[in-house]
């Protein structure tokens, strides 16, 4: 046998014990019902038609395309816009670049420029070359390009789109 | 380390003087009944925690309130727990109030010097019966909404000025959007503002005259 435990001592781990165990029935509930909406969610796949090829005939001319995906967030439905651009780098219809709208450096939408061939970010006045690579401003890397898509029999872009 | 950061504060905060004013006041006969006050402090600081935590989902609007409750209830983690533990603190705190009060006309601890202390009671009272009032219309389901339609009726009995009353208490002639956003301000703005400061004031007269005797045969 070990040394006998004394009165206090057994008191002193037997309030921390239950203490433990009540701080533990409020803490787990209270933390994870805040966190709950933060947990799950994403993960969905499509592929998207954003448009005809016929419509978009010009080399080198950034096509803008928009398409929105609804989520469900909570107790409601939430449709959520994306976009981006099509560029046409010759008459071969698979030769095309598909850039995605969003700044990526703090989630802006971009706008084509035509005057100046450039993307233009209206947050903090990033702007990007018709490539989508960075020219000015404090983004991190170039434009996300959609390199995943296809093109259906009937001349129709499809990209291919998955949630975070 | 902790006894100099504790000596640190406790010469410029007083910690010592406040725990022997207020932890260490002489109680003058255990009773239980003596503990219902304490209790209604409880029961307003859960009902305050739980409350708080409802409005993270809850949305005071006619087109969510219903639908934001529902999600708490079947999809949020312990969400039916929280605002269980809300709705049935809600009904307890109304009962532990009254008794408190029961027990305090029986031993007739309201009389001198206690009579503020009662008063102010008198105004938690009303408070609380005021939180329930509100409350129960914010899940904007049919009882809640008939419910409030009669409250408000009947406030609307009062003479010459019942009809301003409903109106005011409705934001308008009927119940609608506009009255839920007040009964929701209300109950987590006004009310408990209200009662945060005469809980204040009640316990400073409580902490000030201490506990009245508990009454003998030769009362």
């Amino acid at each position: 046998m070990s040394e006998p435990i004394s009165r206090r001592d057994f008191m002193k781990a037997s309030v921390y014990f239950v203490g433990g165990i009540v701080g533990a029935a409020v803490g787990i509930p209270a933390v994870g019902y805040l966190i709950e909406p933060a947990l799950g969610g994403g993960g969905k796949e499509a592929w998207i038609p954003i448009g005809k090829m016929e419509d978009m005939p010009e080399i080198g001319k950034p096509y803008p395309f928009s398409f929105t995906r609804v989520q469900v967030n909570g107790w409601e439905r939430t449709a959520t816009s994306k976009g981006g651009f099509v560029i046409r780098k010759s008459e071969n219809p698979e030769d095309i670049l598909i850039l995605d709208s969003r700044c990526t450096h703090l989630g802006c939408t971009v706008n084509w420029k035509e005057d100046e061939r450039v993307f233009l970010c209206p947050c903090h006045d990033a702007s990007f070359d018709a490539e989508g690579a960075v020219i000015d401003g404090p983004p991190p890397r170039p434009l996300d390009r959609h390199a995943e898509f296809r093109v259906t029999e009937d001349g129709i872009l499809e990209i291919f789109y998955s949630e975070a | 380390m902790w006894k100099k950061i504790f000596a640190w504060l406790d010469e410029r905060l007083g910690l010592n003087d406040l725990q022997k004013n207020l932890l260490e006041r002489p109680e003058p006969k255990g009773n239980w009944w003596n503990t219902l006050g304490s209790a209604s402090l409880f029961l307003f600081i859960l009902q305050g925690a739980t409350g708080i935590f409802l409005t993270v989902y809850y949305t005071p609007s006619p087109d969510h309130a219903y639908d934001s409750i529902t999600y708490i209830m079947n999809d949020v983690a312990f969400g039916w727990l929280i605002r269980g533990i809300h709705h049935w603190g809600a009904t307890l705190m109304v009962l532990v109030v009254f008794i408190h009060m029961l027990r305090v006309f029986v031993t007739a601890s309201y009389k001198y010097p206690r009579e503020l202390t009662w008063i102010i009671g008198i105004g938690l009272l009303i408070a609380t019966l005021g939180m329930g009032f509100t409350g129960y219309l914010l899940p904007w389901n049919q009882r809640a909404f008939w419910a409030t339609t009669v409250g408000t009726e009947i406030a609307g009995a009062v003479p010459f000025i019942g009809e301003f009353i409903l109106k005011a208490l409705r934001g308008g002639t009927d119940l609608s959007a506009l009255t839920l956003q007040r009964f929701f301000s209300g109950h987590i703005w006004m009310l408990p503002l209200v009662l945060a400061g005469l809980i204040g004031a009640h316990l400073y007269l409580i902490i000030r005259h201490g506990e009245s005797h508990w009454p003998t045969k030769e009362d």
